[in-house]
């Protein structure tokens, strides 16, 4: 009996490779991190491979690391694998040609996704299996989920006979992630796949003391290249072995494949060549044109290396007179794309009337771009021009080099008797959730094929997701988003006023809106352009208040499963009846273990749905007067109006190429013209009770709540309802303080709330900074914020130090309204430093949270002052951002350098006394830096008119002359773990970089998976068991270099000591630490408590504060100083407040309690340590001895 | 001397019973409860909120910011199974059956009666010897009447009661307009034990943070009298058995109690104080007592003092008030 499943393409893969090996070695990274995932999490579960044995996982620390393993597992005899994608392939590169050139069997599982360039993307296409041409592995392209868990296999068995290692690809997203209902491979089909004889061979190769060899010599000139070629008939027999095996596979399980695939009219004169999940689409597409009559037909490359000339020639049919290769990647410069290249070579080496053949290449697809049946139509029809465009592009508008084809996007191929449900949720309701178990439940419970693919918001507050679910009797090959939809759900009423969620409802379809009116009042609230598209496209509109059943069910905002059963309700898949009774076993399935009350709850919310959806009856003509909200407002700059607000629109496929800067150069400060309005509630503040102590606007992660001192003719013009209080400062003994809260940008976090200390003293939950709903106060707060920012910034004159809370408050925020999370514990310190330094910071990001919130389009956070000044911000690469950062350093120097000598030579242009000021100023401080800036302006003016090339080049790296502040801003995976050897580097580099390590103790970005940062006894993704061993010391790491200057800080808990740390860290001319405890929901916190467990963390001992200023040292003062006292409360009592102990406290009671007991020990013992380094006659710990 | 007394139809081997507390979070700690000298241990309370908010709280974490972005879809891994319901309590009621002597007296904690007699049926199951109800329900809402509260109670107990063969003693609280009808009610709608009072952890002020804020404050001798007033009060007029659990801590209180009326009383903030080897002591100094003052058992003594056989009735009454007003003097 076949099992079906219902499941993604990397639980498919990860299925097989677990089942076929010993020893896997991982490493997060997107799109193929839940491939590891689900291998770590079996093996905890201690789930069985085909011999019967729980297989080693192994978390490394970068994806090199994990390939090392690979091969030294391989090389001692036992089947190993890994799973990797995009930058992490290229990691593995160096390893890969070893394991290849010893001959070793291996397959490396892939989730094809887009290599960085211009910018970064998680998104698929095929540039990082590309780029690993070259290294002798075979490569065996999956197109569909079912194909991803045969191809896993089918990779397996032929490696081992072929000798020759396996990349099995797939499509990062569009396969790794979509939902499909397969055909499982049971475990005696995959045992019947596996030739033991040759796993024993595979074995008997191993390095062992009892036969000893050497493999891996250093070799001449004289027989390398013999040696190279020695290898050559075990790529020559490889086609045919994996045709043999696919040949079992087929006699095996029913399913053919073969290594060149032709699928279409027998006849076809015009083919398609391609591979990957695009080949889904084309073979719709082509049985949907050969029922048009067309001789059409699509040729699916399945062994795309070795590349068999013979096989590509024989499958494809004689008739053909034109063929189309399209590559999902691009080579700029090349004469071709690989398959392209591929597919002429072939030809031209193949007998004559074959080379009659014409051939055009393009490119589709990059970075997961839709692929559909028009774009695919457009090719075809490209082939039938006496002269079709050769190196074309297809899916996008190119206007500057006029690379595209047109396609025409109303030619549709999705089929009638397929149900296409849309729905439009945010992350926060649980949409995706629900969608997921819908399609399992129709997959498992009905006859029906099922598909399902989500699409995520680039945002990690207040995101919007997208569900796209396809049903019906027949397989479903359509891998691209829905186009014509029967049921559109739309759980967010706001989403009708922002986007067009009915641009794809087919005549007569469902409409399920979720809305907070009556029955009766939810037409008129609809925008009247909904209104008109509802009556001609005659939609029959359905609604419930699934948020008011939602809160009597006591499920706060989770309208999941409300809103899944007024699906399976209205689309009639399953009888009513029986589809509560299939939704409840899967909430059951789903939520039991999580304890009878959540089922209960869930239940009750199903149970309450249907008695709440209701018909909306649909009036005859638009009634009403509500418009579509634009986002963006019309005084924002050019390029915001006409390329950010198409991609927010949801449009930015229709950019054309010209919109776009050539070189990924964006222009920054473009968050603030996006309005999300996505708190429900917002701070709002009370001047009678504030105490103007500054901790709300530091804690704030998205620079949401500001304030300002401005005298009172600043404020004569304020708009009514704008609120000020007299300044509590000496320096402004005669000016107003105001705090402003920009309601449109606050995600409601509450973080501000929670810190603010001052309380109503007739009634103390009445504080200076209060939670009340955001719609009331929308139209006024916004004109308030607007005015706000219009009031003069503080100058930094030197009148106050900023050195305290209370004052830093008054320094404007250089980085705002980022696409963090809600009550995000790293972006409060890089907020802090954007107010101390942002505007001569460089800034130098290592991939991760901190780069997607930092830099992921359509707006980015980072931003000016009134001068135009700000930071400067890059991200390089995950591995590389310490060294990326001293690079900058040293280019810094460089050009002062260069400029200063410049300024030397040039001297009796300059004048005496401007270049003596140049060389000399004293900028330690802000008016120094103030004093430099002037001095060089006045350089520019002066040499500005003089032609002379030295003046020219003086000119242009004049700036170098006013100092700047280089900062290395990363993760813990990062600084812990992938980027270590780096970042140790350059701290030993003396060079002055500033790095700050912004610690969630745990891989946050990619979904929280363990770092060295991890504490021992925390839950992560690969540390299912509780992480076993204690974080690693970092700071303590560092000391040693005697030069370095190392803090580590919670602003939680010591906000003083946070601002004193940045400025000591930057003033200090060399190598700077801060290590920053970052709370992050993957500690399982409500996090509107985030700077309170901040504060628990000191308190007990896990996070102690301090600081090692080398400055000290040469004082004859201890460097070493802790800033926080005795541990006041057990280890027990702050990690039971966060779910990542807890979890397996409730799981694992008595591992928990052992890691518990160790966890409190090497807290005591690092305590003692610590405090002995700070002993005051201990001399430098650098020198003297470290714990 | 014969230790013995009669509890819920349970002979225990002396009248000191480990009264619900941590020290019963254990096998370990209840096994040394057991060789301390305690003739039974009430286990510590099953809150029905605990249950709850156990499974809500996984739930919340599991669920927070997954599915909203493309890189991070969740945060946790699923763990094979959590411990969110009863089902580490009930373990520990087994493993404790298995490794102690003595009765072991499960508890359950609550204010509802959803859920209550599921979990009684489950404690009975798992082989408690006999079940504590403490029903804690703080009647907050100012349209509630005293009697609507009662009747909450009495159904509470009638569910559990149909529920369960094991016996069955309600700890109650002291705060009811009429104590003695209440303790009546329960014992007619099937209490085999009435257990007095239970302890409310009142909450207390932070000054500096101005914030509420809980307290644990441990018991001590002074307030063993209410509960010795109305277990005096109370012997002789009720079906069920008496026993007290305020304010042990010497052996004196021990006797107090046994002579108002317990059959057994319970220690527990003594123990958590000054350790579990308070049991031994106290025990001693009891059979030293009992000696000293020619008792041959401690059923002798049971009620000796009570209101039924005090000398002076009134003692109990407002007449016991009315006199140690007259007796104060104040410090000059």
């Amino acid at each position: 009996m076949k099992q079906r499943v219902t499941i993604d393409g990397n639980e498919a893969a990860a299925h097989v490779a677990y089942k076929t090996n010993e020893v896997i070695a991982i490493y997060p990274i997107t799109p193929s991190s839940a491939m590891g995932e689900s291998a770590d999490a079996w093996s905890a579960a201690n789930e069985k491979n085909i011999w019967g044995m729980r297989p080693l996982v192994r978390e490394m620390q970068s994806e090199g690391g994990a390939a090392g393993v690979v091969h030294g597992s391989l090389q001692t005899g036992s089947l190993t694998t890994t799973f990797t994608a995009s930058q992490g392939l290229l990691l593995m590169i160096p390893n890969m040609f070893k394991i290849a050139g010893e001959l070793t069997s291996t397959v490396f599982h892939i989730a094809a996704r887009t290599i960085a360039t211009h910018g970064l993307s998680i998104f698929g296409d095929h540039s990082d299996v590309m780029a690993a041409r070259s290294t002798g592995w075979a490569m065996l392209f999956a197109n569909s989920v079912q194909e991803v868990m045969d191809f896993a296999l089918i990779s397996q068995a032929s490696t081992l006979e072929a000798r020759v290692p396996f990349l099995h690809v797939f499509d990062g997203f569009r396969t790794s992630h979509e939902v499909m209902k397969i055909t499982k491979l049971s475990d005696e089909e995959i045992t019947e796949m596996m030739d033991m004889e040759l796993v024993r061979a595979h074995r008997a190769r191993a390095l062992t003391p009892d036969r000893p060899v050497v493999r891996g010599t250093a070799q001449n000139p004289d027989v390398f290249f013999q040696s190279r070629e020695r290898a050559n008939s075990f790529y020559l027999k490889t086609p045919a072995i994996v045709e043999k095996i696919m040949e079992r596979f087929a006699a095996l399980t029913g399913r053919h494949y073969k290594l060149f695939e032709f699928t279409g009219h027998p006849d076809a004169e015009r083919v398609v060549v391609m591979m990957g999940s695009g080949c889904e689409t084309a073979e719709e597409t082509v049985e949907s044109l050969i029922k048009r009559g067309e001789k059409v037909g699509l040729l699916k490359v399945r062994l795309y290396r070795p590349f068999s000339v013979s096989h590509f020639i024989d499958s494809l049919p004689a008739s053909t007179k034109a063929i189309a290769v399209l590559d999902r990647t691009k080579e700029p410069g090349s004469t071709g794309e690989p398959l392209y290249q591929d597919v002429v070579t072939s030809l031209s080496e193949t007998a004559p009337f074959k080379r009659d053949v014409r051939v055009i290449g393009g490119r589709y697809g990059l970075s997961s771009k839709e692929f559909t049946p028009a774009m695919v139509k457009a090719v075809f029809d490209e082939l039938k021009k006496p002269e079709p465009k050769n190196h074309f592009s297809i899916g996008i508008h190119d206007d500057i080099t006029f690379t595209s084809i047109p396609f025409d996007q109303s030619f549709s191929t999705e089929p009638d008797d397929q149900v296409r449900a849309v729905f439009w949720g945010l992350g926060a309701d649980g949409t995706v959730s629900a969608n997921k178990n819908s399609i399992k439940i129709i997959g498992e419970e009905t006859p029906n094929y099922a598909q399902g693919y989500f699409v995520y918001d680039s945002k990690k507050s207040g995101a919007m997701t997208v569900s796209h679910l396809r049903f019906g009797p027949r397989p479903i090959k359509s891998t691209y988003l829905i186009q014509r939809a029967n049921f559109i759900a739309v759980h967010q009423f706001s989403f009708f006023s922002q986007y067009d969620v009915l641009d794809t409802a087919l005549e007569g379809a469902t409409l399920l809106i979720n809305s907070p009116y009556e029955e009766s009042e939810v037409w008129d609230h609809l925008p009247s352009a909904v209104q008109k598209v509802i009556i001609e496209k005659r939609l029959k509109v359905y609604a419930i208040d699934a948020n008011g059943v939602a809160r009597n069910s006591q499920l706060g905002n989770r309208i999941n499963t409300i809103m899944q059963t007024c699906f399976f309700a209205l689309s009639g898949v399953l009888p009513r009846e029986e589809a509560v009774t299939r939704i409840k076993e899967f909430i059951r399935k789903s939520y039991g273990k999580r304890g009878e009350p959540v089922v209960r709850q869930n239940f009750a919310a199903v149970d309450a749905a249907l008695a709440h959806l209701r018909e909306i009856t649909v009036p005859e003509a638009v009634t009403g007067s509500i418009e579509f909200s634009s986002k963006i407002p019309v005084d924002a700059p050019d390029f915001v109006r006409s390329v950010t607000a198409e991609m927010i629109a949801g449009r930015g496929d229709q950019l054309p190429v010209s919109a776009f800067p050539e070189d990924g150069t964006y222009p920054v400060g473009t968050t603030r013209w996006e309005k999300r309005n996505i708190a429900q509630e917002v701070p709002v503040w009370e001047p009678d009770l504030c105490i103007e102590c500054g901790k709300c606007v530091l804690v704030c992660p998205h620079s949401t709540i500001r304030a300002k001192v401005c005298s009172a003719n600043d404020l004569h013009d304020a708009p009514a309802g704008f609120k000020s209080m007299p300044a509590k400062w000496r320096e402004f003994a005669d000016k107003s303080y105001t705090i402003q809260v920009a309601v449109e940008d606050c995600t409601g976090c509450r973080l501000c709330v929670e810190v603010c200390p001052a309380k109503d003293k007739s009634n103390v939950s009445r504080k200076a900074l209060n939670m009340q709903p955001q719609l009331p106060l929308r139209d006024s707060e916004r004109v308030n914020w607007d005015y706000f920012l219009k009031l003069p910034d503080l100058h930094r004159n030197g009148l106050i130090a900023f050195n305290s809370v209370k004052n830093v408050q008054l320094l404007q925020p250089l980085f705002e309204f980022s696409g963090a999370c809600a009550g995000c514990g790293e972006t409060p310190y890089i907020k802090l430093l954007t107010q101390l330094f942002g505007d001569r910071a460089i800034i130098a990001n290592a991939t991760g949270c901190s780069s997607i919130y930092g830099g992921n389009l359509p707006t980015t956070p980072y931003t000016t002052n009134v001068d135009g000044r700000g930071p400067a911000w890059s991200n390089s690469l995950f591995e590389d951002n310490a060294e990326f950062g001293l690079g900058m350093r040293l280019a810094l120097d460089h050009q002062r350098a260069y400029a200063q000598d410049l300024v030397n030579q040039l001297r009796n242009h300059i004048g005496e006394s401007l270049a003596n000021s140049l060389l000399n100023t004293d900028q330690s401080s802000n008016e120094g830096i103030n004093i430099q800036r002037e001095l060089v302006a006045a350089l520019k003016v002066k040499i500005s008119s003089l032609d002379k090339v030295e003046m020219r080049d003086l000119l242009s790296v004049a700036d170098s002359l006013v100092e700047k502040s280089v900062w290395i801003v990363g993760g813990d995976g990062w600084a812990y773990d992938i980027g270590y050897g780096g970042l140790d580097h350059v701290l030993a580099s003396g060079q002055n970089v500033n790095i700050l390590v912004l610690d969630t103790e745990v891989y946050s970005n990619t979904g929280g998976q363990a770092s060295k940062a991890t504490p021992l006894g925390a839950v992560a993704k690969f540390a299912t068991g509780g992480k076993p061993t204690a974080k690693k010391d970092l700071g303590m790491a560092a000391i040693r270099y005697g030069d370095v200057y190392i803090a580590q800080v919670a602003m939680g808990a010591n906000d003083t000591h946070t601002i004193k740390i940045f400025l000591e860290a930057e003033a200090h001319p060399g190598p700077s630490l801060i290590i920053a405890y970052s709370q992050c929901i993957a500690h399982g916190i409500d996090m509107s408590r985030g700077m309170h467990q901040q504060k628990l963390a000191v308190d007990s001992g896990h996070w102690p504060l301090y600081h090692y200023n080398p400055r000290l040292a040469e004082e004859n003062k201890n460097p070493f100083q802790l800033d926080s006292s005795d541990p006041k409360i057990a280890l027990q009592d702050y990690i039971y407040t966060e779910g990542r102990y807890r979890m397996l406290k409730q799981s694992e009671p008595a591992v928990a309690r052992f890691l518990l007991e160790q966890a409190q020990k090497a807290v005591s013992r690092r305590w003692q340590q610590y405090k002995q380094l700070a002993e005051p006659k201990l001399c430098n710990p650098a020198t003297k001895g470290t714990p | 001397m014969n230790l013995t007394t009669n509890y819920l139809g349970m002979c225990l081997k002396n009248p000191i019973v480990a009264s619900s507390s941590p020290l019963s979070h254990s096998v370990d700690s209840i096994r040394r409860l057991e060789d301390a000298g305690a003739s039974a241990v009430v286990m510590y309370s099953l809150f029905e909120e605990q249950i709850g908010f156990d499974s809500y709280y996984i739930d919340y974490h599991l669920t927070q910011g997954i599915e909203s972005y493309a890189e991070s879809i969740s945060y946790f891994p699923d763990m094979q199974s959590y411990n969110v319901g009863p089902d580490e309590y009930l373990n520990l009621i087994r493993r404790a059956k298995e490794a102690v002597a003595i009765p072991i007296i499960g508890s359950l904690n609550g204010a509802s009666v959803g859920g209550w007699t599921d979990y009684a049926t489950l404690i009975e199951d798992a082989g408690a010897d006999a079940l504590e109800l403490n029903i804690y329900y703080l009647p907050a809402n100012v349209e509630l009447t005293g009697f609507e509260v009662e009747t909450l109670y009495v159904e509470i107990l009638s569910a559990v009661r149909q529920a369960v063969t094991i016996p069955v003693a309600v700890k109650l609280s002291p705060f009811f307009s009429s104590i003695a009808n209440m303790a009546n009610r329960f014992a007619n709608h099937g209490a085999d034990g009435l257990v007095l009072f239970n302890r409310f952890y009142q909450p207390d002020f932070d000054l500096e943070k101005l914030e509420v804020v809980p307290r644990l404050v441990l018991s001590n001798s002074n307030e063993l009298r209410l509960p010795l007033r109305w277990v005096a009060i109370l012997y002789g007029q009720l079906t069920a058995d008496l026993a007290i659990t305020s304010g042990i801590h010497t052996s004196h209180d021990v006797i107090k109690g046994l002579m108002a009326g317990a059959k057994v009383t319970m220690m527990a903030s003594e123990l958590l104080h000054n350790g579990v080897r308070r049991i031994g002591q106290v025990l001693n100094e009891v059979v030293t007592w009992l000696k000293e003052h020619e008792y041959e058992s401690v059923t002798q003594m049971i009620g000796a003092m009570s209101q039924k056989h005090c000398a002076e009735p009134a003692a109990f009454e407002r007449a016991n008030y009315m006199k140690m007003l007259d007796s104060y003097r104040p410090l000059n």
